[in-house]
């Protein structure tokens, strides 16, 4: 399965829901996506990977520049996974560190305010 | 002798492909479920890194991967046709370097977070090569790295255990009871 990305408006915040496989041959487009929403004035972000099939270093890659390029605009990036498998990936790497990882895209937006 | 053997051109589409032959081997090699997950992971991370070594250094060259199953583990051996001091390659004295030392654990393991949110940062900077390899460490039971042969390439080598422990096959009689009263359980909850 490959990479599906749709964005939504939620008040100040933009909600990315990405589905399907994010690794070494999909996340250019995610990066992509996300320089392009930076880009546009889009500073918070809400990743929902509840989607998501696989994730790879290369994905991980991808959202440390995404938030690297909000945080550079005082913005944040905020996650929404609850899928034991790619929260393993996150713990194993040390980047729960790195990320607000939430539980539903309401508990990423209510953190927010 | 190796059960399947994969070789594929230097190009990110194909890591995919790898990784689903290597997901479709596990199976039919009866591997346990939550391993096939890391197996999956693992065989993706150390062929996306032979990709990028090779378009660096030998972009012809194939990538060698190698699956075989025996009662006890399944092994992954995974080759490139880089050179010395590509992301992993052998100690100076052509011997192995440590995990640790490959994956420069304490700085490289993890993100540089002072980094992060800096000004002027380059926001394009590739995390440090050890995330992937970090992966690879926290999902294989045992790596190994080493020269490949005639000192061209990097071959990096996975096992997983995947042999039931003794305690686990054998229940005693408790043990069965328990879990019967815990199905006898569950059965009820959902009537």
């Amino acid at each position: 399965m490959d990479l599906s990305l749709t964005t939504r408006q939620e008040g100040t915040h933009t909600v990315v829901v990405v589905g399907g496989e994010i690794d070494v041959y999909t996340a250019p487009k995610l990066r992509e996506q996300l320089i392009d929403l930076v880009s546009a004035g889009s500073y918070h972000l809400v990743v929902d990977m509840e989607g998501v099939e696989f994730l790879d270093s290369t994905g991980l890659g991808v959202l440390v520049g995404g938030l690297k390029r909000v945080r550079a605009h005082e913005g944040s990036l905020r996650l929404v996974c609850t899928q034991e498998r790619i929260l393993k990936i996150f713990r194993i790497t040390g980047l729960t560190k790195v990320f607000p990882i939430h539980s539903s895209v309401e508990d990423a937006l209510a953190a927010s305010d | 002798m190796p059960t399947v053997e994969l070789r594929f051109a230097a190009l990110p589409g194909h890591v995919r492909t790898a990784r689903m032959i290597a997901t479709a081997v596990s199976r039919r090699a009866g591997v346990p479920v939550g391993a096939i997950d890391e197996i999956k992971l693992a065989v993706g991370e150390a062929c996306a890194r032979a990709v990028r070594v090779n378009r660096r250094s030998n972009p012809q060259a194939f990538v060698h991967v190698e699956l075989t199953d025996t009662p006890e583990s399944f092994r992954v051996v995974v080759s490139d046709s880089g050179a010395a001091g590509d992301e992993i390659a052998p100690g100076p004295d052509g011997g192995l370097l440590s995990v640790d030392a490959l994956l420069d654990l304490g700085e490289g393991a993890e993100p540089d977070l002072a980094a992060i949110g800096v000004p002027g940062t380059e926001v394009d900077q590739p995390l440090p090569s050890g995330l992937g390899l970090a992966l690879i460490e926290g999902l294989v039971d045992e790596v190994a790295v080493r020269r490949g042969q005639d000192g061209i390439g990097t071959v990096v080598e996975m096992t997983w255990h995947t042999a039931e422990p003794e305690e686990d096959a054998d229940l005693d009689s408790a043990g069965y009871a328990a879990l019967a009263a815990q199905i006898a359980g569950s059965a009820r909850r959902e009537g």
